[in-house]
């Protein structure tokens, strides 16, 4: 059983005559407790189909089904406990008047957690933040501080599937590393489903077992990581793709 | 002076511990800041002098600001006990002025209570539905942004009769638009980003995100606002007592005043002159205040 | 006189009066730079960025600049009046930044913005500055100068503009050029696209380069040699060679910390930040 099923997904912005497609035709499948990888360049559609996915993009066409059920035009409060999202900028995704305690707070609130109090310090032990930071504002946070928050934020839950937005894109090489760690541990610790979105194939290759390469709102090729390692890539792009990246001297 | 220490040193905590000692953190930093800024203070200062002036009125009054004596009339200023001198009726201006503080104070609060909240309410509305809500409600503001105030005011006289609570009416009436407006550009720029989105993801209701969520960052563009607007409303009233709108006689009303030494003003400059010196304070006090409330509540955000 | 480095700095310093006391940028480092690409690598807050603008005298109050030596091409510019800092800024020390949506003028096209350029450096005609400026489109691989001549910088891609940004500052022939960060704002294809051109034009006209990035990897590949800040000091300086024989601990970590798509590891190496790394004195990267 798939925990994501996506078939011949359109997104497209504006209307009529000016209408444009950022996503175009986009079939895949995720497979309960995997890690799948959206790479492509900016404009590609990545972005996009995760916010098709969670319910952010307005306008689509096409079928989805995420843990079982069939996605409309709304999400229900029972999708959005089993599907949470970590966004790029970790400096726009904390809401700059409240503390760490109220953003997760609220969020159990919302899903009818109960022990909140408890769950609260679980919680921020679980991304590796000390009960310290549990009444700082987000101005008092540094940047991967404030990315361990939103993961937490996310987590608050309990969900099942995880969509990451570019999540280390912004942040300095040694944190992301962290963060990437992080990401691994939660993944192992409570079994959860990605989808990651990012440019970096280095970063997608780390986190992901399979990876579909966009390119103008199309998939150009879905392959495994293994075979990305051994650049067995099948389309000419991703071989550019692949090629542009390899960029280590070690 | 040890606990004076300590309290300072719990505020500026790097880690606080509880809801409160965050919040409270948050309110000491900005008053730090604001209290950095010379020329706020100064206007924070005015401010608050004008308002001990008009609380303790009938304790700092001299004479009855009501009590009339024309064998007193329109003495200097220091002459006979009365330190700002005294008017065409023979009453002490410097009494008056206190109790006129009253007023002004009164006029500026109901403005302050009714413009800026419905503004709020019709500005993050309108923004956040979008659509034709936010059509129908941006052409309603529109509407009440073409009338010019003195104007209405005048229309609400007409029909109402004067005095203070109509002048307030007609006011209100006419600051509460750019209220809107800035509610709604605000919100126009919060809406897309990433912290609403989020939210929206643990399945808040619209009624919670713009309540919980966008008015407390519209909140401090207002303050700012109003405060800087505070000057033009109480000109504005001046200018509908000066008018004889406003408050009736024998108010002693800062605008009132001043229309009445009108006729005076080339020999006994001080009737008018004074009035008019206090209308200039408190309108310079509320300006500089509004300057320095807005580098506490408004700093560039640090993106680096 | 002119066998002077390009670029001689010793023991600089970049300090910020704040509320709290005097907060240092940058904390005393030292560099030569020839006729050579110099790669700057460091996290954000090591104070790289502040080099740059440092050099070019662009530090705003609150902030200010200390240094036992700042030299261009032998010539001293610390204590140089701001009229001919301005002659300087452009004419022999040019800078290209991150974003060109940022650092483009929106109202100018980008054809007004080259000739600009120029003109601000060289008493020159408008045709000639036109010309001149069509032929450094030209050379910076734009395949139909006239037409990007009439543009404005939002009707052009996020690469083409930073080729445009390279145009305009080198159009008046700088002898210094200060890049910081390029390439990342830009897709990873137009990156190499992007760096070769700088490349080129770097080793056609004979300039120096102060390439000021992020990114490590990307340095050892395309500079000479690299000099690693951390904390507002540098920490170590290499030939670009010999980056895999880096001695101190905090190179070794950024080296490790980044995944690596050919060596796949279970978990990354996480950089223990060492306190004594801030005390330690900088490194001279003087030559």
């Amino acid at each position: 059983m798939s925990a994501i099923s996506i078939n011949n997904l359109c997104v497209w912005f504006g209307v009529g005559a000016e209408r444009s497609y950022a996503v175009q035709d986009v079939s895949f499948d995720v497979a309960d407790g995997e890690s799948f990888g959206l790479v492509g360049e900016s404009g590609s559609g990545k972005s996009t189909i995760l916010r098709a996915i969670a319910g952010l993009a307005p306008t689509w066409s096409g079928k989805m089904s995420v843990a079982g059920e069939t996605l409309g035009p709304k999400r229900s409060k029972s999708f959005y406990s089993k599907v949470q999202m970590v966004f790029q900028d970790p400096y726009a995704s904390l809401h700059p008047r409240q503390t760490v305690d109220r953003v997760l707070s609220e969020a159990m609130n919302l899903h009818g957690v109960e022990n909140i109090d408890t769950r609260i310090g679980r919680l921020l032990d679980d991304v590796g933040l000390g009960p310290g930071f549990r009444f700082r504002y987000p101005h008092q946070l540094s940047g991967g501080q404030r990315q361990r928050v939103a993961i937490a934020r996310a987590l608050a839950c309990d969900p099942s599937i995880l969509l990451l937005d570019e999540p280390t894109s912004a942040l300095d090489v040694s944190v992301q590393a962290e963060i990437l760690n992080l990401l691994v541990d939660l993944r192992r610790e409570h079994k959860l489903t990605y989808v990651m979105v990012s440019h970096d194939l280095g970063v997608v290759g780390h986190l992901c077992e399979r990876i579909g390469v966009m390119k103008g709102g199309r998939f150009e090729e879905v392959l495994t990581v293994d075979a990305m390692r051994r650049s067995e890539a099948q389309s000419p792009y991703t071989q550019h793709l692949l090629e542009s990246s390899i960029n280590s001297i070690r | 002076m040890s606990t004076s220490q300590g309290l300072r040193n719990w505020l500026l905590s790097e880690e606080p511990t509880s809801r409160r000692q965050a919040r409270f953190a948050s309110w000491y930093k900005g008053w730090l800041t604001l209290r950095s800024n010379k020329l706020t203070m100064f206007g924070l200062y005015v401010l608050a002098f004008l308002l001990l002036c008009a609380i303790f009125a009938p304790v700092l009054a001299t004479h009855d600001p009501f009590a009339q004596d024309l064998g007193q009339r329109l003495l200097k200023p220091g002459e006979n006990g009365h330190l700002f001198g005294t008017d065409s009726l023979g009453r002490d201006i410097y009494s008056r002025l206190l109790y006129g503080a009253r007023i002004s104070i009164y006029i500026v609060l109901l403005v302050v209570m009714v413009a800026p909240l419905v503004g709020l309410i019709v500005g993050t509305v309108s923004g956040y539905a979008g659509g034709w809500i936010d059509v129908l409600l941006m052409r309603i503001t529109d509407i009440f942004l073409a009338f010019p105030r003195l104007i209405l005011a005048l229309a609400f006289v007409a029909a109402l009769g004067a005095g203070i609570e109509n002048a307030v009416l007609a006011i209100s009436l006419t600051a509460w638009p750019p209220y809107a407006r800035i509610a709604r550009a605000e919100t126009l720029t919060i809406r897309n980003s990433d912290y609403i989105h989020a939210i929206k993801l643990q399945g808040a209701d619209p009624f919670r995100i713009v309540t919980k969520h966008i008015w407390p960052l519209c909140i401090s563009s207002l303050v700012i606002r109003v405060t800087l607007d505070m000057a033009g409303i109480i000109l504005t009233a001046a200018g509908l007592g000066f008018l004889g709108l406003g408050a009736q006689p024998p108010s002693p009303e800062w605008g009132a005043m001043i229309s009445e030494g009108r006729k005076y003003i080339l020999d006994y400059w001080w009737v008018a002159t004074i009035p008019g010196i206090a209308i200039f304070a408190i309108s310079l006090a509320f300006n500089l205040l509004g300057d320095g409330l807005r580098d506490v509540l408004d700093p560039k955000e640090d993106n680096s | 006189m002119t066998d002077a480095p390009l670029l001689d700095l010793e023991n600089l310093w970049v300090k910020f009066r704040t509320r709290s006391g005097v907060f240092d940028a940058v904390r005393g480092i030292s560099f030569t730079l020839g006729k050579e690409r110099l790669g700057i690598v460091g996290e954000s807050g090591s104070g790289k960025s502040m080099t740059g603008r440092a050099v070019l005298r662009l530090i705003r109050p609150p902030g200010f600049i200390e240094a036992d030596r700042l030299d261009v091409h032998g010539e001293d510019i610390l204590s140089l009046p701001e009229k001919r800092m301005r002659q300087l800024r452009g004419g022999r020390v040019s800078m290209i930044m991150q974003d060109p949506k940022f650092s483009l003028n929106p109202v100018m096209t980008v054809g007004q913005q080259l000739v600009e350029a120029l003109r601000a450096h060289e008493k020159v005609s408008r045709s000639e500055a036109h010309k001149r400026a069509l032929e450094v489109l030209d050379e910076v691989a734009i395949r139909d100068p006239k037409r990007v001549f009439d543009l404005y910088p939002h009707e052009v891609s996020g690469g083409m503009g930073q080729r445009i940004m390279i145009a305009m500052m080198l159009l008046p022939n700088p002898e210094i050029l200060i890049a910081d960060e390029p390439t990342s704002a830009l897709d990873v294809s137009v990156q190499l696209q992007v760096l070769d051109i700088i490349d080129k034009l770097v080793r056609d006209r004979g300039m120096g380069l102060m390439f000021i990035s992020h990114d490590l990897n990307l340095v050892a590949k395309f500079c000479d040699r690299i000099i690693i800040m951390y904390a507002g000091r540098i920490v170590e300086t290499c030939k670009a060679g010999e980056l895999r024989n880096a001695q101190h601990p905090y190179t070794l970590g950024l080296l490790n910390s980044v995944p690596d798509l050919e060596h796949p590891r279970d978990h990354l190496e996480v950089l223990k930040r060492d306190p004594a790394w801030r005390e330690a004195p900088s490194v001279s990267a003087r030559v």
